[in-house]
């Protein structure tokens, strides 16, 4: 059941990045570029997901359990740190430069493959980076 | 923009995704986050079948939807590689990406992600606008 949903998940969701044309990156580009040629069309795409991702949240609040899993694994820490600001800096800088971010990417395979390759590539190198570099500051 | 349409079903399809995966199973949808348990971690199954649907489910480009603008000329790929190391190591680092912090988070108003969203907003649009 875990696995039909999941499935099911990434379908809907990568519809979703159809639909609103975020996996093209001259659409997301066009957004970014608020003091250029702006095309404001991902806002509606922001603001309706957050919308009902709220009334999700809401009908949460009303539930002691998951429908399928015996705990809720949202995340809970609250803390404004360094990492997360430059994290989250560098990952800006890397979606604008080329109008990726993760999921676009990855559909990119299909879409623009000679794009996508690279992209992807890169985009788990990347996250390979990180992950050897928390193990060994760990030990 | 001429096409409403488009931009609010795929935003009212994003969050219904993320509400119908939330209320199932528990957790909130970070495709950084899955895109790396899939490469580095040992619960492998559950991640390649999200990702696998991801790519078939946007994939669809001209089949199913009407798009208003062109792709790019395809671009080099040293600025490809760049921008696939920053995303891939920064939305690690930070913890999320426009679909966890951007999505998620803003969702279940979590500070962390309303501040790393304004973050990597700023961060690209100041990136966008420096190379135009």
């Amino acid at each position: 059941m875990y696995a039909i949903v999941t499935l099911t998940a990434g379908l809907l969701f990568g519809l979703g990045l159809a639909f609103s044309e975020m996996t093209n990156p001259t659409v997301v580009i066009g957004f970014l570029d608020i003091f250029g040629n702006w095309n404001p069309s991902l806002i509606i795409v922001m603001a309706s997901a957050i919308a009902v991702g709220m009334i999700g949240y809401a009908i949460k609040g009303k539930r002691l359990t998951p429908l399928l899993g015996s705990k809720w694994q949202v995340p809970t820490l609250r803390k404004i740190d360094s990492k997360l600001i430059i994290g989250s800096s560098l990952f800006g800088v890397g979606w604008g430069v080329s109008g990726y971010c993760p999921g676009p990417g990855l559909t990119a395979l299909v879409n623009n493959p000679s794009e996508g390759f690279y992209f992807v590539a890169a985009l788990i190198a990347g996250s390979g980076l990180h992950y050897f570099q928390t193990r060994i500051t760990q030990k | 923009m001429d096409n409403v349409f488009n931009p609010l079903v795929g935003g009212l399809l994003i969050g219904l995704t993320a509400t119908i995966y939330l209320l199932s199973i528990g957790k909130v949808i970070g495709i950084s986050g899955i895109l790396s348990q899939l490469f580095f971690s040992k619960e492998r199954l559950l991640p390649f079948l999200f990702i696998t649907g991801l790519i078939i489910g946007g994939g669809t480009y001209g089949f199913l939807t009407e798009q208003t603008v062109a792709f790019p000329e395809t671009r080099s790929p040293l600025i490809l590689i760049i921008s696939g190391l920053l995303v891939g190591y920064g939305t690690r680092l930070g913890g999320g990406c426009t679909s966890g912090h951007g999505v998620c988070g803003i969702s279940r108003l979590s500070p962390r992600s309303i501040v790393a969203t304004l973050v990597f907003m700023s961060a690209a649009i100041i990136t966008v606008t420096a190379l135009n």
